[in-house]
């Protein structure tokens, strides 16, 4: 399953920089979105993919059976999605805002910062 | 422990000014003046313990990876630059009182002044090679804003880009021959590097090493062919002038090759060149002394001379060199300071510099003249000066060294013409100003200034005078000192007025008889130099400056042609490229681990995934469907969490995908309606190729690193996680234990994005258009009753079952990320199907103290850890029971959770709540200015369509 999983990794990754290359705006920000989910599914994917082993003790045990999920991928993959959020609706007010001074939804029109 | 107040007072002293400023000029002159005095008062308090011959160190781990140490020394020649720095320094907070016009901000140029002479002391003092670098680049940047203090004048600006330039350059040179240095010594240490003179000088690497310090030392101390930022920089302030062109950062240049001098000097090529340098540098200086006309440009010009000079002497190195190099630092720094500072009176009280201006000054300015006189004779090296001094000792060295072999005679010669023109351009400057009629009349009538004006320089002529009488009483103890710091072994010296009639004395005085000659026929001089066409340096300067900003621009528009997609373009490339290098690099795609078996539910998942991405790329032209096939990429990738192992992932993928949704349908209507033109064929087929290529990249070295077994740390945390952290969920604990300082940045990021959001949105107006861009109309039943009716049926759902997964985070999946986004989803909804207005007279606080109290709470719990003598952000936890309950855990790191939920409540609120708000009476107002904001929501509120 590893070949299958990385091509739909690298399409993803595909797709999301042919979207950054667009000219329009929005475009990009679809082309952002994608690009966090691809780059979350590629550091989850490099520690190995475990299934049915979730990174649990259980109850009155110290240690958790061998041969469960890394969960440090897992741990940053966490706070990267919920970061990504936080950067993806800062660029869409951002952006907003640098096109209500533009003027131009057309990215190759944003060349300076001048008015 | 003194040592390091010493090296602190100054610095604190910026912040005087800059607190005291408003309390008027004289207060605040006084106050600035306290601590660099305190501190000069404990730099004397060590004389006895020095004289003792103790060491004094000082030393404190900083950052031992990048061997910095906060360490200082003090010895000999950092008493003696401290003297000089601190001493002189105090002199020119007095002459600067006076000096600055009423209306000039003097809070910030003594602020200014503080943090030069705080980097002086700490260049002067420093026990580490990197420590010594950080100070010297201080003074770089300090000097900048100095030189630069009337940023309203262009030469200003001019001369403080320029001197930043050399002596920045020249900072870095010198970090490269630093680092070089130490790594040769083994040691950033100073004591272990002057130690290891031997090592150093054996090493293959040391003529590169001493080309790089020397190209800072001589960058610093304008040798030539550097010298040419000095004259500029006499845009400066004169108190600047006089204190850093004369006494101070100038001489950080010769300071550095002094104190480095155990440890590099000892090679024919150090001698060579030092010695070369310095007495170009000399002459070169003094030339141009005698044909400026400008009162401060000859003083910058002799400065160079002046510097040259003490460079030719350490060049030199034999140990009576090295001390007559000590004693010429202290005499220069006196005499040319009083002269800066005379100059700086003359300008002041008639308006002008020029020499054509000036003149026959004697009688409104006597007692100015007689300072002036004294401290330039000083500076031709008039006997009964302490100039004459160490003149006098140069010319003797000069004399008996072979450092140039064969032509070892041209040494004295041309130190013997360095003396001819030092004579004559101090005779000039003289003669000129005070006694010879003046040819135009100077714009202001002069007169003497404010006698306190005039206190600093006559300090120093006084100096000047008792050190020429009585060298051996005023100089031999601290000449002892320092030199002993250099050399490493005392030195036994006398300094005396009187050597007898000798070949040193006989070359002073046909310095005197040919330098008035000179002076006498110097028009003839100059009018022979004139036919020459003069170089001006600073429009050399300039035209590099302006070539290479040109060519940079030419190269930028050739590679990204103004255009931001090309630039991303550009970064992807090299990220292609990179990747690319590292992926030919593997022999064998398929690693030892090998593939493990499909079944039909991940073929379904990875088609899902990839129609998703191809879908939404597909589409992009009908940004509705667009959006909607990137959710079914969201949705996928959750799915694609939950099936391998990553319960916590999926949840937070679900609940985000949920807010991000929300976020890109209130984009859509936000952005820009209308897609601009179509790209061309051509760029469609070029932007699908890279991003092709750097996809099947991706992917292979994706498959590559899955198909490995990788070490990872990870091991540790499973192993720890329930008897250190005490959680039997390792993610959460990852998150709010063992890594809970990334968390607390993650989250601060989080709330900072959203306080940005809102800000941005500050006063930002949209009126709700009757239709969307492709002229579909908005639906008229904005509330529908299903959603209005689920939605509170929800909402207490929603919040209880937050709250069962944020108290179990800690041992199932869940926590504070998690239940932090369930409930923002759940109030968010409450927006969407009741209307702003609804929600907002039931939700009737603002969010960002919520964002703040969580990010606050959290690293309270950090800080808590404090009290109890633990590291920051060290957990604790502990099992308590109570009748009826039963046993339960309480855990530190709950409270860290509860954080980390309030500031993902709060930041994911302000963010989405505030962006609904903008087109209604609510939006983000920070700045109330009554009537205005009023009349614009009463507007829009009016237009806002029902």
């Amino acid at each position: 399953m590893e070949p299958l999983m990385a091509v739909a990794i690298g399409l993803l990754y595909a797709t999301a920089i042919f979207m950054m290359l667009r000219r329009s705006i929005v475009k990009l920000v679809i082309g952002l979105m994608l690009l966090s989910n691809a780059a979350n599914l590629l550091i989850f994917t490099t520690a190995g993919m475990t299934r049915g082993a979730p990174p649990l003790i259980a109850e009155g045990m110290m240690q958790p059976p061998s041969g469960v999920a890394d969960p440090l991928p897992q741990a940053v993959v966490l706070t990267a999605i919920v970061i990504a959020f936080g950067v993806l609706a800062f660029a869409v007010v951002l952006i907003r805002r640098a096109y209500e001074v533009v003027k131009a939804d057309d990215l190759d029109k944003m060349k300076d910062t001048d008015t | 422990m003194t040592l390091l107040w010493i090296a602190l007072l100054p610095l604190l002293g910026v912040l005087v000014p800059a607190l005291t400023a408003q309390r008027g000029r004289s207060f605040c002159s006084l106050a600035t003046a306290v601590l660099p005095a305190t501190a000069l008062v404990m730099t004397l308090l060590n004389v006895p313990a020095l004289l003792d011959g103790e060491q004094l160190r000082f030393s404190v781990t900083w950052m031992p990876e990048l061997a910095l140490d906060l360490a200082f020394r003090l010895d000999g020649l950092s008493l003696l630059f401290n003297l000089l720095i601190l001493g002189i320094g105090l002199l020119i907070i007095l002459y600067a009182h006076y000096y600055l016009a009423k209306d000039e901000p003097f809070g910030r140029f003594y602020a200014f002044l503080m943090l030069f002479m705080a980097s002086m002391v700490g260049i002067s003092m420093s026990d580490n090679l990197i420590l010594l670098w950080l100070f010297w680049e201080l003074t770089s940047l300090s000097s900048f804003l100095l030189i630069g203090y009337w940023s309203y004048r262009s030469d200003a600006r001019k001369g403080a880009r320029m001197a930043l330039t050399v002596t920045g350059a020249g900072g870095l040179a010198l970090l490269a021959g630093l680092l070089l240095l130490g790594d040769m010594a083994g040691s950033f240490n100073m004591g272990d590097v002057l130690a290891s003179g031997d090592v150093i000088l054996a090493d293959p690497r040391y003529p590169l090493m001493l080309g790089l310090v020397l190209l800072g030392a001589f960058t610093k101390s304008a040798q030539f062919p550097f010298h040419f930022w000095l004259p500029h920089a006499m845009a400066a302030p004169t108190p600047v002038s006089a204190y850093l062109h004369s006494a101070t950062m100038v001489k950080a240049g010769i300071f550095l090759m002094a104190r480095l001098h155990p440890a590099i000097a000892g090679s024919e090529l150090w001698s060579v060149v030092v010695s070369l340098v310095g007495i170009v540098t000399m002459l070169y200086g003094a030339w141009f002394a005698l044909m400026k006309t400008d009162l401060k440009g000859i003083l910058a010009f002799s400065t160079v001379s002046h510097l040259g000079l003490i460079t030719v002497l350490l060049g030199i190195g034999s140990p009576m060199a090295i001390l007559a190099a000590l004693f010429h630092i202290l005499n220069h720094a006196t005499f040319k300071a009083a002269l800066f500072m005379s100059a700086g009176i003359i300008d002041h009280e008639t308006g002008t510099r020029e020499l054509k201006q000036l003149g026959g000054l004697k009688k409104a300015m006597p007692v100015t003249a007689l300072l002036t006189t004294l401290a330039a004779a000083a500076m031709a090296g008039v006997p009964l000066f302490n100039g004459f001094l160490s003149k006098e000792m140069f010319f003797t060295e000069s004399l008996a060294t072979p450092v140039l072999g064969g032509v070892s005679w041209l040494l004295p010669a041309l130190a013997t013409l360095g003396g001819i023109l030092s004579v004559a351009y101090s005779l000039r400057l003289v003669h000129a100003v005070f006694f010879k009629p003046a040819r135009e009349e100077p714009p202001k009538t002069p007169h003497e200034p404010p006698h306190l004006m005039r206190l600093p320089v006559e300090i120093l002529v006084v100096l000047c005078v008792v050190v020429g009488l009585f060298p051996a009483f005023m100089a031999t103890g601290l000449l002892e000192l320092a030199s002993e710091a250099v050399i490493g072994s005392p030195l036994d010296f006398h300094l005396a007025i009187w050597h007898g009639v000798n070949l040193p004395l006989i070359m002073s005085l046909l310095a005197f008889v040919v330098g008035i000659a000179l002076y006498w026929r110097h028009g003839n001089v100059r009018r022979f130099t004139q036919q020459f066409a003069g170089i001006d340096a600073r429009r050399v300067f300039e035209r590099i400056l302006i070539s290479i900003g040109y060519r940079s621009e030419q190269l930028i528009a050739a590679l990204e042609g103004n255009s931001l997609q090309r630039y991303v373009g550009w970064l992807w490339l090299a990220a292609l490229v990179m990747g690319g290098i590292g992926l030919v690099q593997i022999t064998d795609l398929t690693g030892a681990a090998g593939n493990q078996p499909l079944d039909g539910i991940l073929i379904l998942g990875a088609v899902m995934l990839m129609f998703g991405g191809v879908a939404t790329a597909a589409t992009h032209r009908y940004r509705l469907i667009s959006l909607l096939m990137l959710s079914v990429v969201g949705l996928f990738v959750a799915l694609t969490f939950a099936r391998f192992s990553a319960p916590d992932l999926a949840l937070t993928q679900l609940s985000v995908e949920v807010v991000t949704m929300i976020l890109l349908m209130l984009a859509l209507f936000f952005l820009p309606q209308k897609t601009p033109r179509e790209s061309s064929p051509l760029r469609n087929v070029r932007d699908m190729l890279l991003a092709g290529t750097l996809g099947l990249v991706i992917a292979s070295l994706n498959y590559a690193v899955m198909t490995r077994d990788t070490l990872s740390i990870s091991s540790f945390f499973v192993e720890n996680s329930k008897p250190g952290g005490g959680g039997y969920n390792v993610v959460n604990v990852i998150l709010v234990d063992f890594r809970g300082f990334d968390t607390l940045g993650e989250i601060t990021v989080l709330a900072i994005a959203g306080l940005a959001i809102f800000k941005l949105l500050n006063r930002l107006r949209l009126f709700m258009p009757h239709s969307d861009g492709e002229g579909r109309v908005w639906s008229p039943d904005r509330y529908p009753a299903v959603l209005t009716s689920i939605s509170m049926t929800l909402l207490p759902l929603a919040l209880l079952v937050s709250a069962f997964i944020f108290l179990r985070g800690h041992n199932q999946p869940g926590g504070g990320f998690i239940a932090g986004l369930i409930t923002a989803v759940a109030l968010i909804l409450l927006y969407m199907a009741r209307g702003v207005a609804w929600a907002q007279e039931r939700l009737d606080f603002p969010f960002q103290p919520v964002a703040v109290i969580g990010v606050a709470v959290a690293t309270l719990t950090g800080l808590g850890s404090w009290l109890f003598g633990h590291p920051f952000l060290t957990s604790a936890f502990g099992y308590f029971s109570l009748p009826l309950i039963g046993t339960f855990e309480l855990a530190t790191a709950l409270l860290f959770d509860l954080g980390v939920y309030l500031a993902v409540v709060g930041a994911t609120l302000m963010i989405l709540a505030n962006l609904g708000k903008v087109t209604t009476a609510h939006r983000p107002v920070t700045e109330t200015s009554g009537k205005d904001t009023d009349a614009a929501a009463a507007t829009s509120s009016a237009k806002e369509p029902r």
